[in-house]
């Protein structure tokens, strides 16, 4: 089967068009970060504190927003995250509310918040709230079953079990101490029911990141991104020639300009994972200007009489069921991730989303013109310069001249 | 199948089963159970694939500087007086910006050559400079300043590592975080309530024993009268909690104890701490001193029997007895503790003293029902993802997509036993760095695959339509693989984190990309071209 055979399409003549619709998406997008939403930064490049908790019931934000009020909280930024059935909330306090002398006050104060309906409870351990290490430990000073020797090995796995059984099975929450009949023994169980109650939340994330590392994580993966530009830049300089280097940088620049910009326009945040997506994107747009090149090279050499855009327009041509096969199924890969990842990964696979489209885009649209646009301006040139060489008889461009020859 | 067909076919298999190795190590049962565990044995999942804890904390070195200094004050004084020579004042003038510095002030301008011989003796490792009206300077040395705050980073790295190993948290990591100064990354796996942690990271279980010259006062001002309105040179003034709540009244606020400025024994001579109980019942943490430390104790408390001495935790008084006989080298801290708090003072006092306070600067944490969700999505969208792509390779290229899933299938087995190999841990973006190896797997595969596809369009057999395929489409593999390892590469050097986990899970990749879409993919295609007659078509 093929799908692609012998076309023959014109690309170069339809730069103008190219280049308006690079210049719409960059120029939104950019529009969108200097003047509307900015940069959307994640919480680990922009600091503050973040907690996701999930509820047993449909969560009424409304409520909790009085409950972050009554802890004397300002201004949190609360939502729902994820599908509707996932019943999670997002609490964001933002940096305000974060100082690394107390780093975690925030994150307490939501808690507490959170817990003031479970008062009823008190002087019992929130089973939905305990990690294997803490029953373990519960169950280690209990002892339950009287165990001897083997109690340690016995009382880790049947933490394990628990943890387990709650987060697998019953996604992270449980509604009552009883649901965990036939998990563990009847001894155990029934001791639990008097040390723990379920409260109906679990916090399922927390970030907290203070000022200072915020600033270096932005810095940092910024000129990580920068050097390793540079550093295709040189590799291509090497096996081809600079302006090839430069084209395939610029393409890459263009993508991760539009995949910011997009961001900025959805009002996304940019997190590190996103980052991560954008050097993907990169690695691959990279790879999509180079097999074009590659094609521009050999064709070079087999038709040395044939313009460059002729040649340019040839290898795209030729390269072009390549092209569309690769982002296509790559494609379909991160669609599925888009689709199927769920919510953590939701960021990561928007931007190669966008990423794959544009790149494929940038490759044929961005690079390949650059080649013929450079080689115009610098025929342009000589043309000048012999016309200047004539007038003047300056030996010195007409030396030029003749190398360019 | 000729000889050197065979051989090759051999390698193929000998990677594959190595690689096999590196996922799996030998499983204890052959069981889908078995096989499971053996992977999550071998294949390290980051925190936020697997839940924990994730903290950055700076090391505040200024505070061991500090240390040093004090140090340096003390003995410039007692040198000086020693030495006849007449001060107004020696002090620090910033100790919280500059730690470093010491003021001595009033010196007569005769005996500087004096001063200047007794720092180059005593001080070595300061600076002495002169400045307006009779002040003098002393700068410690930037070098020795830098030693003393690295030798405090990795103090801190091992007094923590101790800590936490005691905690029995499995598979901590422990680092100097580059990116930032004097900062420590502290992963904890499967801790997902780190307050505990963080508390007992944090105590700096600085342990003195000092002679308690006088008190308990209420105040400050009480303490000063007391001592007639100065304290003796060698005292100092420290705040304790009330003890043994014998007065309900006094158990409000603190309470101030006259002290010797030295300390007879400190945390760095204990052997053992234990928790224990007193004899009412009272929880409280038992410890023996070092043979060396249980010497100067003796000593100490046999020239003071009759007098009263102080446990000093952190600055703080914490117990008061009186000396009544000589000890050697046991001793107790008693207060008003619970259980907990003595399990978690002995378990930091024989970890040792940070030598510096510690400040977190950064905290994830991980439910691990979150990590499980986004193994479990993850997994099923990488799945489905694959499972679409080699279906369409299979369906376009018809038998030649046998030989991209193949390929991309051994890819995926050199990844993960790479892995599995050197211990590299998989995180998300490192499911990022997958991804882009898939695609480029497929980009390979289809490069090679359309190139062959052209070559006979133009008329060339079989065979030699697989020769130039390849041979063409080299180049540009090389070359896209280059490129992309180039940039993985620095990311690596000059990324943290995340960023590097794409890095590590890219390299990999590529490089077993080139070996399955380049080498196992000619060889499945000289194996097909061999078996079949001359001039048969290609299945491409």
């Amino acid at each position: 089967m093929e799908l692609f055979r012998n076309t023959n399409i014109d690309f170069l003549g339809k730069k103008w068009y190219f280049l308006a619709f690079s210049l719409i998406f960059s120029v939104a997008g950019l529009c969108s970060i200097f003047f509307w939403h900015g940069i959307p930064l994640g919480v680990e490049f922009r600091g503050g504190t973040l907690v996701y908790v999930k509820f047993a019931q449909t969560p009424d934000l409304d409520q909790i927003r009085t409950a972050m009020d009554h802890a004397g909280l300002k201004n949190p930024r609360i939502q729902r995250f994820g599908p509707t059935t996932g019943n999670e909330v997002l609490i964001d306090l933002g940096m305000q509310e974060t100082s690394e002398a107390a780093l975690d006050k925030g994150k307490n104060t939501i808690i507490n918040a959170l817990q003031v309906e479970n008062s009823s409870n008190s002087g019992k351990q929130d089973l939905n709230n305990t990690g294997a290490a803490s029953l373990e430990q519960y169950l280690l000073q209990k002892d339950p079953l009287h165990l001897g020797t083997d109690a340690a090995t016995r009382y880790h796995a049947m933490a394990r079990q628990m943890e387990d059984f709650r987060n697998k099975e019953r996604g992270g929450i449980l509604t009552s101490v009883d649901e965990l009949r036939g998990v563990v023994p009847p001894e155990v169980l029934s001791a639990m029911q008097q040390d723990f109650y379920t409260s109906s939340f679990v916090v399922r994330n927390v970030e907290i990141v203070g000022p200072q590392v915020g600033g270096q994580l932005r810095h940092q993966a910024l000129m990580a991104t920068l050097y390793s530009l540079a550093g295709m830049l040189v590799y291509l300089w090497f096996r081809f020639e600079l302006i090839y280097g430069v084209g395939a940088v610029v393409a890459c620049l263009h993508d991760s300009i539009i995949t910011v910009g997009f961001f900025s326009l959805l009002n996304k945040e940019i997190s590190l994972t996103v980052i991560a997506a954008i050097l993907t994107l990169i690695g691959y747009s990279m790879n999509d200007t180079i097999v074009v090149f590659d094609r521009i090279r050999e064709n070079i050499k087999l038709l040395r009489r044939e313009p460059l855009a002729d040649i340019v327009n040839k290898s795209i041509n030729q390269t072009l069921s390549r092209t569309i096969l690769t982002s296509g199924l790559t494609f379909l890969t991160v669609l599925s991730l888009y689709i199927f990842g769920g919510e953590v990964l939701r960021g990561f696979s928007l931007a190669l989303v966008i990423g794959i489209m544009i790149g494929t885009y940038s490759s044929i649209a961005v690079a390949a013109p650059m080649l013929v646009a450079y080689q115009d301006w610098r025929a342009k040139r000589a043309g000048e310069a012999v016309a200047r060489s004539m007038s003047t008889g300056s030996p010195k461009s007409r030396e030029k001249v003749k190398v360019k020859a | 199948m000729n000889k050197n067909l065979l051989a090759k076919t051999a390698l193929i298999i000998v990677v594959l089963i190595v690689f096999l190795f590196g996922i799996v190590g030998i499983p204890s049962s052959p069981t889908p159970q078995g096989l499971l565990t053996a992977i999550q044995n071998r294949i390290h999942l980051g925190l936020d694939l697997k839940g924990g804890t994730h903290l950055i904390l700076q090391v505040q070195v200024n505070d061991a500087i500090n240390l040093d200094t004090d140090r340096a004050v003390d003995r410039m004084k007692e040198a000086l007086k020693n030495a006849n020579i007449p001060f107004a004042e020696i002090s620090k003038p910033d100790p919280q910006n500059h730690p470093e510095l010491i003021q001595i002030k009033g010196v007569p301008p005769e005996q500087a050559s004096e001063l200047r011989r007794i720092v180059s003796e005593r001080l070595p490792e300061y600076d002495l400079t002169s400045g307006a009206e009779n002040a003098w300077t002393l700068a410690m040395k930037p070098s020795v300043a830098n030693d003393t705050k690295k030798k405090a980073v990795s103090q801190a790295i091992e007094t923590i590592r101790n800590r936490i190993d005691q905690l029995g948290v499995s598979e901590p990591v422990i680092q100097e975080h580059g990116l930032g100064d004097y900062q420590i990354l502290v992963q904890l796996p499967g801790v997902d309530d780190p307050a505990r942690v963080k508390e007992i990271m944090q105590s700096t279980a600085m342990l003195e024993i000092r002679q308690v010259i006088s008190g308990p006062y209420p105040s400050e001002q009480a303490a000063m009268q007391a001592s007639g309105g100065v304290l003796p040179p060698d005292a100092v003034l420290m705040k304790g909690s009330p003890l043994h709540q014998q007065n309900p009244e006094e158990t409000q606020g603190d309470v101030y104890w006259v002290t010797s400025r030295t300390a007879a024994v400190s945390g760095n001579d204990l052997r053992t701490a234990d928790a224990g109980r007193d004899e009412n019942g009272r929880p409280d943490v038992n410890f023996t001193l070092t043979g060396d430390g249980g010497r100067r104790f003796a000593a100490f408390t046999g020239a003071h029997v009759g007098d009263k001495l102080g446990v000093v935790l952190d600055n703080r008084v914490k117990s008061v007895a009186t000396i009544q006989e000589q000890i050697h080298d046991q001793g107790r801290i008693t207060g008003s503790f619970s259980d907990q708090e003595v399990h978690d003072l002995a378990l930091t006092l024989r970890s040792g003293a940070l030598p510096a306070g510690i400040k977190y600067l950064q905290e994830v944490t991980v439910g691990p029902s979150l990590g499980a969700d986004s193994i479990r999505q993850g997994v099923r969208a990488a799945i489905i993802g694959m499972v679409a792509v080699m279906l369409f390779m299979l369906f376009y290229y018809r038998a030649a997509g046998i030989n991209a899933d193949l390929g991309l299938f051994l890819n995926l087995v050199i990844l993960l036993g790479f892995l599995g190999f050197t211990g590299a841990t998989l995180t998300l973006p490192g499911i990022a760095g997958v991804i882009l190896t898939v695609g480029m797997g497929v980009d390979s595969n289809v490069l090679i695959f359309e190139r062959i596809r052209e070559e006979l369009r133009h008329g060339k057999t079989p065979p030699s339509a697989v020769d130039q395929g390849f041979a063409h489409a080299w180049v540009t593999i090389i070359d896209t693989h280059v490129t992309t390892i180039v940039s993985a590469i620095i990311l690596f050097l000059f990324g943290t984190g995340p960023v590097r986990g794409f890095a590590v899970t890219l390299s990999f990749g590529l490089a077993a990309n080139l070996f399955t879409s380049v080498f196992v993919s000619r060889v499945i295609f000289e194996s097909i071209l061999n078996r079949h007659q001359r001039g048969e078509a290609l299945s491409i």
